[in-house]
């Protein structure tokens, strides 16, 4: 399951509407081993395409840097689909290099309502999960 | 004195969950090779014919050795490399 602090909730949708129709990509960083995101980070898609998001390499190492210093992880890794379903594509499956992250993803392919769901990606296996937000 | 070499979680199974090995070369990829001797497997997840894998991001201290000389960058003792799987996907198929 993913607890997520409202605020957090909130911004990775803001971000979501703000880069639609391109896809918006992030991490939220929390305290390794919590399981607690706490840092919202909106990152670069290098990509900055509708259909396909890669962050930005030299941003990234510095944001890993950075979590590194202050033992965090990434908690969640956030993107949106801005004409699909918020379900892992086959690329996102192939992809995910995080095995212990939440992977959230948006879709904003409806104007007035955010689809927000969160997914374990492990070994090329997909889980949903509940997402419970928290004031 | 050596290179050190940061490894992310995903790869971690290939340095029986060390978060920092030392290899030993001249370049990114003789380091590599070296470091293929005591943790057999890992090359394969780095380099693909020939090539860094597209989607793994390798820095030599703080730069993307993508914009250096790929595996032909110039390493040396005191030297920090960076191992990054690349974050990337999207609702594109295929």
């Amino acid at each position: 399951m993913l607890t997520i602090p409202r605020e957090l909730y909130d911004q990775i949708v803001a971000h979501a509407r703000a880069d639609h129709p391109d896809e918006a990509c992030g991490v939220l960083a929390g305290p390794a081993g919590s399981d607690h995101p706490a840092r919202f980070i909106a990152m670069t898609n290098a990509e900055r395409s509708p259909t396909f998001y890669r962050f930005d390499s030299a941003e990234q190492f510095r944001v890993w840097q950075q979590m590194d210093d202050n033992d965090e992880e990434p908690v969640v890794i956030y993107h949106s689909h801005t004409a699909t379903q918020a379900y892992p594509s086959r690329t996102d499956v192939t992809y995910a290099s995080e095995p212990n992250a939440h992977y959230v993803l948006v879709s904003t392919r409806d104007e007035d309502e955010t689809e927000f769901r969160s997914f374990r990606i492990a070994g090329g296996e997909v889980s949903e999960e509940p997402v419970t937000v928290v004031e | 004195m050596a290179i050190e070499v940061r490894i992310p979680t995903i790869l971690r199974t290939y340095t029986d969950g060390a978060k920092q090995v030392e290899g030993s070369g001249s370049t990114l990829g003789e380091l590599i090779t070296d470091l293929e001797k005591r943790h057999g497997g890992l090359q394969d997840r780095l380099i693909d014919n020939g090539n860094l894998r597209r989607f793994v991001n390798v820095y030599l201290n703080d730069e993307d050795v993508r914009f250096l000389a790929g595996l032909e960058t110039p390493v040396k003792d005191g030297d920090t490399v960076t191992v990054l799987p690349a974050v990337a996907g999207g609702a594109v198929t295929g």
